[in-house]
């Protein structure tokens, strides 16, 4: 293990250049992969890797890259991309067939604000946009989490129990362009890490069709497998934090990270880096005697539902902060609490950071003044109101 | 039809692929000239591995529905634009692990003219070790036969029901223009010709592009039984020129037309979709002309190559 000043765009693409020659020994590394702002510099990192059995293809297109993807994939290859924003979107047609053919192909995503009109910063809407396709998501909060979440995202993916992509999430610049210090495996260790990629779809030689018609009874099976399987995936995940950590000797934290809630009253629940602005939050209010906590929402899908019941029962008041708004309802991840949440419990959202916008604790703790002079939720509120 | 002994007037022989590429029971329409390809494809492909790529068109219907496959072959059905891309992924994987596999897209003229148009342009710029072929039916037959930029001007199509304005894209000359190893058009009605360029494009390595004239009774609104003899007739008449080009420069005219106006007549006549638009062989011919002045010059023969 050795410190490296990477920063999220970099350490991702270090991760991912690690698991794919971990894989050569199996069917190697296959990528397809096109610029964008904030993501550009993780597909510069790659392409100027060497990597043993292992081809980074220069497309023409986020749509393509996704589809080079697809087929190194289904020849049962390690595969790897990454975008943000519009390449998102435009790759999202691409997404849906890689979630339903059930390919492990692991996405990196630099959130950005969608446009035009143009906006190069960070937002989570673009993620959230293919909320539902059947991505595994992940929304990492530092360059070390990024890191780890990459090679961890590989086994997930990959696990015969799981076999869907996976995208790890890094607010634009934020992160992605953040230098920060982050400790890096040696190949031996990721190689331990990381077992062949093998998938059991992969066309081969005998004949055989995938991604044919199907009829809606069969679609509806293939949807509770992949619905099935989704949910089981969380299981999985603690399975392969424990076997990160006994390989890396460092902790991976898992599906959300609970910060002084033992005790809490009040708990802040975001995505991202929010969420370490949010600790030191309740580091400034604990001094002074108030009972808050805050919940980061690491894996969004699945949406680790038993666990945030868990870790909100008897909670009385919520923060929930959204970088991405659902135009015309409010923020992504408060709609998907509300049913989470204590059925007493005040739940009001907060859009916090929409377009990029800085989220510095004096917000938060505007914020959590509002929270508390409330007796009960209203409309989401924009931060610009408060 | 899909295992008759004999087409085109050669016998199956031994070594000939004992599974067929496209299988029987399978769902394109009585007389669809890419059923006729594929016919065509397996014997050319003899005992090489392949693996099919088919984007959105016919192809992917005749894959059948799962877990049944209609191909032969390992088939990875992709999104309507995204053929050559999933392509690309499989073939350099095939390479990483020096596999012999040769990885075939089957692309219609809407997922190769159009919505794939810059996939395959790219694909085709890195020169990836794909054979791209394309079987145009000049039609979106899928969706019920829209236009598409393959389309030729004076086709009725049921989004253009007075018939196309404008002139078919020459995408050979676009193919050629990317100085690919190989780029031909292939004649269903010329099966000699046909078999050898199928067999050099499944050999050479790099992007090979087939450019396939393929009769569709459902969208051209003729008699399934004359697919190949309408094929015949485009050739006759020059409308569609058979010839290949050896990395962008050398153009080869492989057969040579009569340019006869009854063969042009005769083509337009058997094909409703030309009859409602009222046009006529005149109205074509300075088109067809000028196209074959241009192929003259490249292919920098004046004398004919060979009379049908
Ligand atoms: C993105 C997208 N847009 C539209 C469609 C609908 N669609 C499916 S096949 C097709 C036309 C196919 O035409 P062509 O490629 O010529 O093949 P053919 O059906 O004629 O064999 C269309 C428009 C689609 N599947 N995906
Ligand atoms: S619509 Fe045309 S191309 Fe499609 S299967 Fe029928 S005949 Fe063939
Ligand atoms: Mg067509």
């Amino acid at each position: 293990m050795k410190g490296e000043l990477l920063s999220a765009n970099h350490a991702a693409a270090l991760a991912a250049t690690l698991a794919a020659r971990a894989n050569r020994f199996g069917r190697g590394f296959c990528s397809g992969v096109y610029p964008i702002t904030p993501s550009t510099e993780c597909m510069e990192f790659l392409c100027n890797q060497t990597i043993e059995k292992g081809k980074v293809v220069r497309v023409e297109s986020e749509h393509s890259a996704m589809g080079v993807c697809i087929g190194a994939a289904a020849a049962g290859a390690r595969s790897f991309t990454a975008t943000a924003s519009n390449g998102l979107a435009y790759m999202a047609e691409n997404c849906v067939a890689a979630a339903s053919l059930r390919l492990p192909i692991v996405l990196t995503v630099a959130n950005r604000t969608l446009g035009p009109p143009w906006n190069i910063w960070a937002d989570h809407g673009d993620a959230l946009m293919l909320r539902d396709l059947g991505l595994i998501q992940f929304y990492c909060a530092d360059n070390q989490e990024v890191f780890d979440t990459v090679l961890a995202a590989f086994r997930l993916a990959e696990d015969p129990r799981v076999l869907m992509p996976v995208m790890v999430c890094m607010e634009g610049f934020i992160l992605s362009h953040t230098v920060a210090q982050t400790d890096v495996p040696s190949q031996e260790e990721v190689d331990a890490f990381l077992p062949p990629t093998r998938v059991p779809q992969q066309l081969g030689t005998t004949p055989h069709s995938l991604g044919q018609i199907e009829l809606p009874r069969q679609t509806e099976a293939h949807r509770k497998q992949h619905h099935e399987a989704m949910r089981g995936a969380q299981a999985v995940l603690d399975e392969v934090c424990a076997e990160f950590e006994r390989t890396f000797q460092r902790e991976l934290p898992g599906a959300v990270v609970p910060y002084s809630m033992e005790d809490a009253e009040t708990v802040i629940v975001s995505l991202g880096t929010m969420g370490l602005t949010a600790e030191r939050v309740v580091n400034r209010l604990r001094e002074r005697g108030q009972k808050v906590g805050a919940l980061r929402v690491r894996l969004f899908r699945p949406l680790p539902v038993q666990e945030l019941r868990r870790q909100l029962a008897g909670k009385r008041r919520l923060a929930v902060l959204d970088r991405d708004l659902s135009v015309g309802l409010g923020g992504i991840l408060w709609c998907e609490l509300r049913g989470i949440a204590d059925p007493g419990a005040l739940v009001q959202n907060y859009l916090t950071g929409l377009g990029g916008g800085d989220v510095c604790p004096e917000h938060l703790e505007r914020i959590l003044e509002d929270l508390c002079s409330r007796s009960e939720a209203g409309d989401p509120v924009f931060l610009e109101d408060l | 039809m899909m295992n008759e002994p004999l087409l085109g007037g050669m016998a199956q022989t031994v070594l000939d692929r004992g599974e067929p590429l496209l299988r029987p029971g399978n769902t394109n329409c009585g007389g669809c000239g890419m059923s006729n390809l594929m016919q065509m494809l397996r014997r050319a492909v003899a005992d090489r591995p392949v693996q099919l790529i088919i984007p959105a068109c016919c192809g992917a219907i005749a894959a059948g529905s799962f877990p049944q496959s209609g191909y032969g072959a390992p088939t990875l059905l992709t999104t309507f634009a995204s053929a050559a891309a999933a392509a690309s992924g499989a073939a350099n994987v095939a390479q990483l692990n020096g596999e012999e596999t040769r990885v075939i897209c089957l692309a219609g003229d809407g997922g190769t003219y159009d919505i794939g148009f810059a996939t395959m342009s790219a694909a085709a710029e890195r020169n990836e070790d794909i054979l791209y072929i394309c079987y145009d039916n000049e039609i979106y037959g899928n969706t019920g036969g829209q236009r598409s930029s393959a389309t030729p001007a004076g086709a009725v199509t049921s989004n253009t029901p007075g018939g196309k304005k404008e002139e078919k894209k020459d995408l050979m000359a676009i193919m050629a223009a990317h100085r690919i190893p190989y780029a031909a058009s292939l004649s269903l009605a010329h099966a000699d010709d046909t078999m050898r360029k199928l067999r050099h494009a499944l050999d050479l390595k790099g992007f090979r592009f087939l450019h396939v004239l393929s009769p569709c009774p459902t969208g051209w609104k003729s008699e399934p039984a004359l697919g190949i003899e309408l094929v015949r007739l485009a050739v006759r008449s020059g409308i569609f020129p058979v010839f290949e080009v050896f990395d962008g420069q050398r153009h080869q005219i492989n057969i040579e037309p009569d340019f006869s106006d009854e063969a042009l007549e005769m083509y337009l006549s058997l094909q409703r979709r030309f009859q409602r638009s009222g046009l006529k062989a005149a109205d074509l011919r300075p088109a067809i002309d000028r196209h074959w002045q241009n192929l003259r010059v490249l292919s920098g023969r004046i004398v004919p190559a060979k009379r049908v």
